[in-house]
Formats: structure tokens, sequence, C-alpha cells
């Protein structure tokens, strides 16, 4: 027999699961390590994430009443500066022909779920696009222009839905639930960033 | 040896191991000389699986996996590319046929026990390729990039939000985007034509790996190696090859007549199999009236609008495939066959089925008060069977079971 042959006696078995235990970890980081390029690689690219940036938007020249439309990932958002005249109607008309109108569907961010749906109640941001079937709505701030004791909203010209100027949705038309109101956030008085969250406190 | 013989077989056989293989797994391989109709659904998946793989090839050649070019490459196929309709068509209609033989396939399984002990890994590997199927019909919805494509594509990815923290990320990791678009349906292709392929045909050779080394189940669910004549051989076992190969070739032609006329005379089944909706391209601004996925999803999609809670819905639809996975060891009964079982496990068993199938109706209708009502009813019913068969399967009385197949 061969003297350097091993043996059972002359084994280190403390010293081979040591090894075998050491190269299994270091083995496996490796693996991991070398997953992450696979795994992080299906992120948004940074074309997406471009595309899908926050907008800046100045509201200072916004007249009351007027509308202005941008665009944010590929839908267009309407901020909307309300009249008192408009907020006023807007309380008077009450909520018994609303669906929803405490926005209990998730369709606002939690700083949005207020009777009227804003961050300050002077800007209406809404993503201008119906819930029934994705057509858009038009912009009818004209007092019992829709119908006798409109008290103005959005009105949807493909299917007749009917949403007042907070963006929820009247009872008895196609569309379910109110409209989507975006994250945004003020970062002064007259600028607002789109598709970027306000800090909740 | 046998396997040493001269010529050109000698040869290979001293290089690659083809007789012997050949010999343990066709003409050697001794399967239940009772097999009836339902034994036919393992053999034409695979014959399903081969026309996917082929038509699937051909259609790469002319399809184009962007979002600007998807829905024209389609088109191009369809009537510019010679034969293009018909390798199309038979790629479609054979996705639908997958389902519906491996249905009758796992129902098979059902009535006859064969995911009983000792055939466990079996189902297991079944299930998995149910999954990977699954996977593999979804993400191959979303290619021809039409309408319902589209929006069933961010219907079924959105689940995945309902996920409590982790959903958003995960959804935008899963789309590579915030919306579905070009880069989901670049990530749904690459998936589709390689990996899931790839992974399912491994998982078809774990199934019979598996499936060779206990040997098949029968109807009357007992084991032909208990029984052997003098030289190993089961007394009731006959060679796979030729008695089976012949037998099934008979189904390959039944099959292929009813799938021929449906290729030929009625590609999209009334909507069944391609949705009329899906010859619109897709268009991130404008919703179909009613979105629902293709049949063979319908029975889950049914389960997950019953319930009024979004993750509780995503839940229960998970948990209702999962709990296919653990049905080996819910299962109590001292018998495999139900033609041996009890009045309990076939009452169950109907239920079960007739559950399935009508919650697949409800999730292809609209929804109206009556259907989720019903939907709700039946998902129970659907549940039940799983979660009372420990108690059934033990109690109730059996028949006694034959010595021999009958």
């Amino acid at each position: 027999m061969d003297k350097d042959e091993p043996n059972e006696e002359s084994i280190d078995h403390g010293r081979r699961r040591f090894l075998v235990a050491a190269t299994t970890v270091i083995g496996g980081v490796g693996v991991v390590g070398a997953a992450v390029p696979f795994v992080a690689s299906w992120l948004p690219s940074a074309k997406a994430q471009a595309a899908a940036a926050p907008v800046e938007v100045d509201v200072s020249r916004l007249e009351p009443g007027a509308k202005l439309t941008v665009e944010w990932r590929g839908k267009p958002v309407w901020i909307i500066h309300r009249s008192k005249a408009a907020l006023a109607e807007l309380k008077k008309s009450g909520t018994e022909h609303l669906r929803d109108p405490n926005s209990e569907v998730a369709q606002q961010p939690a700083y949005a779920s207020n009777p009227l749906r804003s961050l300050n109640p002077n800007y209406l941001i809404l993503i201008g696009i119906c819930t029934h079937l994705g057509c858009v709505p038009i912009y009818r701030p004209d007092i019992g222009g829709v119908e006798p004791g409109w008290p103005g909203g959005f009105f949807c010209p493909c299917h007749g839905s009917k949403f007042d100027l907070a963006g929820r949705v009247y009872k008895g038309v196609p569309a379910p639930i109110n409209l989507e109101v975006p994250p945004y956030k003020f970062i002064s008085d007259s600028v607002v960033i789109i598709g970027e969250d306000a800090e909740t406190a | 040896m046998k396997d040493s013989a001269k010529g050109f077989m000698g040869w290979l056989d001293a290089r690659f191991p083809a007789s012997s293989f050949w010999r343990n797994h066709m003409t050697g391989y001794y399967a239940p000389k009772n097999f009836n109709f339902w034994y036919f659904f393992g053999s034409l998946a695979l014959l399903v699986l081969v026309n996917q793989i082929v038509t699937g090839i051909w259609l790469t050649m002319n399809y184009e996996p962007t979002a600007s070019g998807a829905f024209a490459s389609v088109e191009f196929i369809m009537r510019d590319v010679k034969w293009g309709w018909l390798i199309r068509y038979l790629h479609s209609t054979g996705a639908s046929a997958f389902f519906v033989v491996i249905y009758l396939h796992m129902f098979r399984g059902l009535l006859y026990g064969s995911y009983k002990k000792p055939r466990e890994l079996i189902w297991l590997f079944g299930m998995a390729m149910y999954l990977c199927l699954m996977a593999e019909a979804f993400m191959g919805y979303l290619l021809p990039w039409g309408q319902m494509s589209y929006w069933g594509a961010q219907v079924i990815t959105s689940l995945f939000g309902a996920i409590p923290y982790v959903g958003e990320g995960l959804l935008q990791w899963l789309r590579g985007d915030y919306v579905v678009s070009g880069a989901t349906l670049t990530r749904f292709f690459a998936l589709h034509v390689i990996a899931l392929p790839l992974l399912l045909i491994g998982l078809v050779i774990f199934h019979l790996i598996a499936l060779h080394q206990v040997g098949s189940n029968n109807p009357d669910g007992i084991e032909i190696k208990d029984k052997k004549d003098a030289n190993g051989v089961p007394l009731d076992g006959i060679p796979f090859h030729p008695y089976y190969t012949v037998k099934d070739l008979v189904g390959v032609v039944v099959f292929l007549i009813v799938f021929c006329l449906i290729v030929f005379f009625m590609p999209t089944a009334g909507g069944m199999f391609l949705e009329p909706d899906n010859f619109a391209a897709a268009n991130p601004l404008v919703t179909p009236e009613h979105i629902k996925p293709v049949w063979y999803f319908t029975p889950y999609y049914a389960m997950l609008r019953a319930i009024p809670d979004k993750l509780f819905g995503v839940v229960t639809m998970a948990a209702a495939i999962a709990i296919l996975f653990v049905l080996p060891w819910l299962d109590r009964s001292p018998v495999k066959s139900m033609r041996y079982r009890g009045v309990f496990s076939k009452i169950a068993l109907t239920c079960f089925a007739l559950s399935f199938i009508a919650l697949g109706y409800l999730g292809w209708s609209s929804v109206t008060p009556l259907y989720t009502f019903l939907a709700r009813v039946l998902t129970v019913v659907y549940f039940l069977f799983f979660l009372l068969m420990p108690f059934y399967t033990r109690y109730e009385k059996t028949k006694p079971v034959p010595e021999r197949v009958t």
C-alpha cells in the first residue's frame, strides 16, 4: 500500500467541511453577483425613464377658467385653473348626482383624495382620458352648457360620460369611475411637477 | 451481448446507446394492455408541441418584434408570405389545441389517480409544464400586438401590482416601462421563442423519464409490475412499440381531422381562439369594451373577477393553480382509479369538472350580478374539491380492486 494514499485517519474532515462550505458561499455570492445584470436589465431603460420623466409646468400665466394640456408618459394631463365662481358652483351642485363623490376608488394619490381632488383647490390636475373607453373628454366650463343645471365639468363626446369640475363621474353614464389624478407636487406657488408625489405629512 | 452486433448498428452501439435506448423506452417498455382513449392525450400533447415549435420557427422568419412593426408583420405573414396564413393558423389553433389536449390529459390523471404514489413526481413535472405553458401562451398572445393582446397583457401584468409593497416596482420590472410597451413586447418575444420552449422541452423529458422509471398507470389503477412472468415481463403489459405507437397513430389521425377542420374552416373559432378585438392594432389610449383572456384562462379570470378585493382575487387565482400541485398528498384513498372509488369521490370529481367548465364560461362572458354570484359559488366548489379531499377519500367505502387488469 502506498504510504501517501490517504486513509480514514489521515483525512481532516473538519478542514474538508470548511473548504466545501467556504467554496459554496463564495461561489454562491459569485452566482448572485453574476445574476444582477441579467435581472436589472429588465428595469425600464434610460430611454423609457427619460420619456416618463416628470414634467415641470409653470402655471402662473394660466387664467382662471383656462385649461392647459401637457403630455406625461404618453398621456394628456390637464391643468385647470378653477375660478372662484366655478368652485362656488361645484360646491352648490351637491353630490347627489355623483357615483363616487368621496373618491373611494383609488384613482388619485392620497393627497388628492378629498372632495375637490386636489392639493391646491385652485388647480385641478387630471389625466384627460375617459375611464370608460379611453376617449378624451371635452372641457365644458360653461354653466348650463351640457344640460340644464350643468355646473361645469367634462363631457365625453364618444359615449356621453359626464364628470364634474373635480373629475368625479356622474351616475347613469357609462364611465365607471372618476378621472385619474396623476402624482404631482408644487415646488412653488406657480410651478407644478407632474409625475412626482408630494410629500404627505 | 446483443448490442455488440456486427454492421452499422454494431459500430453505432459501441459509441452511442442507440439500440438499448430504443429497447428501454419503446420495444421493451411495457405499458398496461388496458389503455382506453383517455391515454391518447399524452402523445397528442407531444404532437402539438412539435407543431408549435415548427410553425413557431417559421413565424419568426417573418415576424418583427417591435411595437411599430409587430401588427403589420403579422398582417404581412397573413397576406403576402407564401402559405403564411396556414403557418400562422396552425400556430394559433395549435395553442388552443394544446390546452384542450392538456386539460383532457390532466382530467385522465384525476380520473384514474395517476398522480398517486409512486407517480407524484410525474404529476409535479406535469404541473410545472402546465405553468410554463400558461406563461408561454400568455406571452405569445401579446406578440400580434392587437388591441386584445395589448390590453390583456396590461390587465394581467397589473395583477402583480396588487402585491403589497413590492407590487409597483415588480410591475415596472416586468414591463420594462411604466405601461405595456415595446420593451414588454421584445422581452415577451425572447421568452416566448427561446426561454420557455427550452424549459418546456426539458420538463417533457423529465416527465417521461419519471414515467418510464415507475411505469404507466392504467384505468384500473393497479400496478402491472406486481405480476410478472418468468422473464420479468409484466403479465398485463405489452410493448409500447409497436402496440401503442400504432394505437396512438389512430388518435393522431382523428385529432388531425378535427384540427384541420378548425384550421381551414374556422381558424378564429368564432372569436374563441382569435378574438375580434385583436384584428385592430394595439392602442394605449383606447380600451376595448370587454377585456377578456383567451378561453383557456377564463376559469381563473372568472375567479379573479368574482372577488371584490383585487389582492385577494389575485391570491385566489394563484391558489387555484397552486393547490393542484399538492393534489398527490390531499388524496388519501386506498385505491387509485375512479372505477373502484366510492360515490363521494365520483360526485366530487363531477362537480369539480363542471365548475371548471362553468367558470370558463363565466370568465368569457360580461359581468352581471347573477354571473358574479354564480362565479363565487363555483369558486367555492372548485376549492372544496381539494380541501375536502382528505376526508371524503379516506372515509368513503371503496370497491375491491381486481388482481389483474380488466
